[in-house]
């Protein structure tokens, strides 16, 4: 969910050449952000979308508190071209911290407005008045005419006609009302009583059911198609771009199954690589290489190292495994093409599908509409092309659906990884030299143009070049150590064997993985405590105040019985953002290699909190989620394609596997709010993967840590 | 072929091959939102409806065999515009991130506080472990059992 650039620290590797994305040139009209209707309800244009991760009601309490009105009257528009400014992508956290700032800003330009506007009809000076719920009021006359006017009564369903100033007054955090208390989700109600609530409850009138059916491999193409079988439903092919269509949703499954299609065996795309040897594939790729740190000097300090240490980590392919497949709905009038979808970025799928339909973007139309978590780019922009070829064509609403198939063998996926590290101890045990090298492709290659949808290369399109630029793999790739002598060194891969982009933290799951679990090899090394050898090295007392926490609250150095341990990660997301520690204790049983989560302790410090509870729910969801990459998550493909298509082959955690977690957040009401959304994702993996070592005295450095790997571990472990 | 099904209260005469899954017929003949599609495999939970008061799977459930049955969705929980208790729980406790696992889960935690009034950790996983969430909701989704307990039964204690 993250492929925004980030906007510090530019690492050497974003230089590379070709233009970026440049989404986001906000428009900076007030009345484009915000509008307040005759009965006093403030809508709230935002081009952000609801993920399902609470940043409606987010943005709502932001505008709420500047603007002095109730949660209850703001009305929130979210990801409509032709309502909502252009902000891009939603995405890698950074909602509240850049959305949330303009509409802060415009709230508070309004709130000034309202109160010129009042001062100027009461025939008072603005210092005189105060403003309550929507009504701007003169001492003592909460109920007297003439001394109260409400704000649509100022406005009487006019614009405001200025742009959001920078200057307007913004609350400080001890007047805060709002912001900070822990608002219930305006969306849940819906979700918990059966109202509609996804796109996937989008009816229209007349609309029909498609499924769409490709062949395993892409690039295949079509030799032969038998649609006799058919009663109920009817074909559609654009090239070889096939769909079923039919008026009853399970005529289309069933005629889904009864197509016979014959495809090429000779796809453009080579066989994958066997599945065992993945990494060694990865390494053995051209790649563009970049210095991401460099300081001091890495090779000479640990050759001057008493002692060396170096090990391998490596990452596989993980799927956003969204629970709901995706889903889009379509329509066309001749004119205008409109499509619903679940998309994380509105004007970016516009203009995408405007390369692949060749119409211009004035004649489409996005909507987003809430989808099940996707936590990146999952197949929701892919069914969207598919609904959008498939409306104009048919001239008539059409709903397509994903199978959970077509979910796991469609979507993009995180990619696997390489992380080598290299790591010196001098004769105090003090570091001595740090490498990182790290294999990784670009994470960002969501849709820009016709060839980035699966669908684009079923109608012909060719599939796009490279984009020569590299985001998001050299995430966290640098730790947040002082170590003197340090290079970060990454590999960029031009491309990789799945079709793969951003999934939650981008390459940071895998970096932090690796550089935390080296923290540890070389703490062992060093014969000192990981909590110990961190804090040498940690100066920013926010990040030794999370590392601390975590590890008081966990109980760090109180002893715990055979078979049990507990280890520790920290990182600083993105290395600018939000402060996470993690401890995790695990019990292993060494026989069957199987590990058993028992608790996990975060310590979190991510700024200003807007809601607390909202970032309580993030952190809880990122632990649940990253444990589940960590212990079980692996795509699996035979040298064709992927072959865990369903929940069976690509299992997630249940409620059985899943620990007591307990969060401290350690609030900054002086500070900037940064991202909740991903952090703690990042430190779960290593955290465990250390307390396994605890525990038992197996380092496993692969991802997924299943009952296998832990068992050869051990085998591997001197005795 | 005409089947007789009685949905939240209703009775309903839909005209569906019979073995059409239940899913289709209520989300697309009856209009209704929950449940959702989540897996058509009965892998992931969040197709369930209550029948009777027994949580089932409706994504292969074919609907030729639950012809004159009762069955209950999400939204026939609602009584007279009052939230079920374990939906008010799931509100109180604010369980869900994207909320599309919330169906399956409220549902399955109805039936199972219906016939295990006072469960045990052990028996609600158990009871949970065949319903998946993405969203990593599931300490909030626990709690909210237990919450809901209280809301039903009383306070074991008091
Ligand atoms: S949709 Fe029925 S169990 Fe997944
Ligand atoms: S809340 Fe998203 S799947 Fe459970």
């Amino acid at each position: 969910m993250a492929d925004t650039p980030p906007a510090k620290q530019p690492a050497p590797s974003e230089t590379a050449g070709a233009p970026r994305p440049s989404w986001g040139d906000s428009p900076q009209q007030l009345d484009d952000w915000l509008r307040i209707e005759p009965d006093g309800t403030v809508v709230v244009f935002s081009g952000k979308v609801e993920l399902g991760t609470g940043v409606r009601t987010a943005l709502a309490q932001i505008v709420a508190e500047e603007l002095d009105v109730s949660l209850a009257r703001i009305r929130m528009v979210m990801g409509e071209t032709e309502h909502t400014p252009d902000e891009g992508y939603t995405a890698g956290s950074k909602t509240i911290e850049t959305s949330g700032m303009t509409l802060r800003r415009a709230a508070a330009t309004a709130r000034q407005a309202l109160l010129e506007m009042a001062a100027s009809e009461l025939d008072v000076t603005p210092d005189e008045l105060t403003v309550q719920d929507g009504a701007i009021i003169l001492p003592g006359g909460e109920h007297t005419a003439g001394r109260r006017v409400t704000f649509a009564g100022l406005l009487a369903g006019g614009r405001f006609e200025r742009t959001i100033s920078d200057t307007a007054p913004l609350k400080r955090p001890e007047q805060f009302q709002i912001i900070g208390t822990a608002a219930p989700r305006l969306d849940l109600p819906a979700k918990f009583t059966g109202q509609p609530a996804f796109v996937h409850d989008l009816r229209l009138p007349g609309m029909l059911h498609a499924r769409v059916i490709r062949p395993q491999r892409l690039g295949a193409s079509l030799v032969s198609l038998d649609a006799n079988a058919l009663i109920e439903a009817s074909v559609i092919r654009i090239g070889d771009f096939v769909a079923v269509v039919a008026a009853r949703e399970e005529a289309a499954i069933r005629a889904a199954r009864a197509l016979h299609l014959t495809w090429s065996d000779d796809a453009d795309s080579p066989d994958l690589p066997p599945m065992k040897a993945l990494h060694d594939w990865l390494r053995h790729q051209p790649t563009t290489d970049r210095i991401v740190v460099a300081s001091g000097d890495a090779d000479a300090a640990l050759q001057h190292a008493t002692t060396q240490v170096s090990a391998t980590y490596t990452m596989p392919f993980q799927a956003h495994a969204s629970i709901g497949p995706s889903c889009a709905v379509a329509t066309f009038d001749g004119e205008m093409l409109t499509v619903w979808s679940s998309t994380q970025g509105v004007y970016p799928l516009r203009a995408a599908l405007a390369s692949l339909l060749q119409m211009p973007e004035d004649r489409l139309r996005v909507n987003h509409l809430e989808g099940a978590g996707g936590y990146g780019q999952n197949g929701a922009d892919d069914v969207a092309a598919d609904a959008a070829l498939l409306a104009r064509e048919l001239r008539q609403p059409v709903r397509v659906q994903w199978s959970r198939a077509d979910e796991f063998a469609g979507e993009p996926k995180t990619s696997a990884m390489i992380m080598a590290l290299r790591g010196g101890l001098d004769g105090h045990g003090a570091v001595s030299g740090w490498t990182f090298d790290g294999w990784t492709p670009s994470h960002a290659n969501r849709p820009r143009q016709a060839g980035d949808f699966i669908a684009g290369r079923f109608v012909g399109v060719p599939a796009p070049q490279p984009r020569g630029f590299f985001l998001g793999g050299d995430r966290n790739a640098p730790t947040d150590y002082s170590f003197v002598d340090q290079r970060v060194l990454i590999h960029w891969l031009a491309s990789v064997p799945l079709r793969s982009s951003s999934m939650r933290s981008l390459g940071a799951f895998a970096n932090c993985f690796a550089n935390e679990s080296f923290v540890d090899e070389l703490a062992l090394a060093a014969g000192v405590d990981p909590l110990e050898f961190r804090l040498r090295y940690l100066a920013d007392p926010r990040a030794r105040a999370v590392v601390e926490t975590a590890a008081r609250r966990a109980g760090w150095g109180e002893p715990l019985p055979a078979g049990v341990g507990r280890g520790m990660a920290f990182a600083r997301y993105e290395n600018t953002e939000a402060y996470v520690a993690t401890v995790a204790q695990v019990a292993v049983d060494t026989a069957s290699g199987a590990v058993r989560v028992s608790s996990i302790v975060v310590a979190h410090d991510c700024g200003q909190i807007i809601n607390p509870d909202g970032v309580r729910n993030q952190v809880e969801g990122n632990v649940i989620q990253s444990l589940s990459r960590a212990l079980k998550e692996e795509v699996r493909f035979s040298t064709k394609s992927i072959i865990s298509l369903d929940w069976e082959s690509y299992p997630i955690l249940t409620f059985s596997e899943v620990p007591e977690i307990e969060i401290e957040l350690l609030d900054h009401p002086e500070l900037p709010p940064v991202g909740a959304g991903e952090p703690a994702t990042v430190t779960t993996a290593p955290a465990v993967a250390n307390a396994i070592f605890a525990a038992c005295g197996a380092r496993v450095r692969t991802i997924p840590f299943t009952p296998g790997r832990v068992r050869a571990a051990l085998e591997a472990t001197p005795a | 072929m005409t089947i007789t099904i009685t949905v939240d209260g209703k009775r309903h005469e839909v005209t569906a091959s019979p073995d059409t899954p239940l899913l289709y017929v209520l989300r697309n003949d009856l209009g209704l939102n929950a449940p959702l599609f989540g897996c058509g495999l009965e892998q992931c939970g969040a197709c369930k409806v209550l029948r009777g008061a027994e949580a089932v799977m409706t994504c292969m459930l074919p609907v030729g065999d639950v012809d004159g049955a009762s069955i209950t969705t999400l939204a026939g929980l609602v009584e007279d515009g009052e939230l079920h208790p374990v939906q008010q729980a799931f509100l109180d406790e604010q369980a869900a991130q994207c909320g599309y696992c919330s169906n399956g889960m409220i549902i399955t935690i109805a039936a199972l506080l219906w016939r295990t009034p006072h469960p045990t950790n052990e028996q609600i996983r158990d009871a949970l472990d065949g319903n998946l969430c993405r969203c990593g909701s599931h300490g909030r989704i626990l709690r909210a059992v237990r919450r809901a307990e209280t809301l039903m039964w009383g306070d074991e204690n008091g």
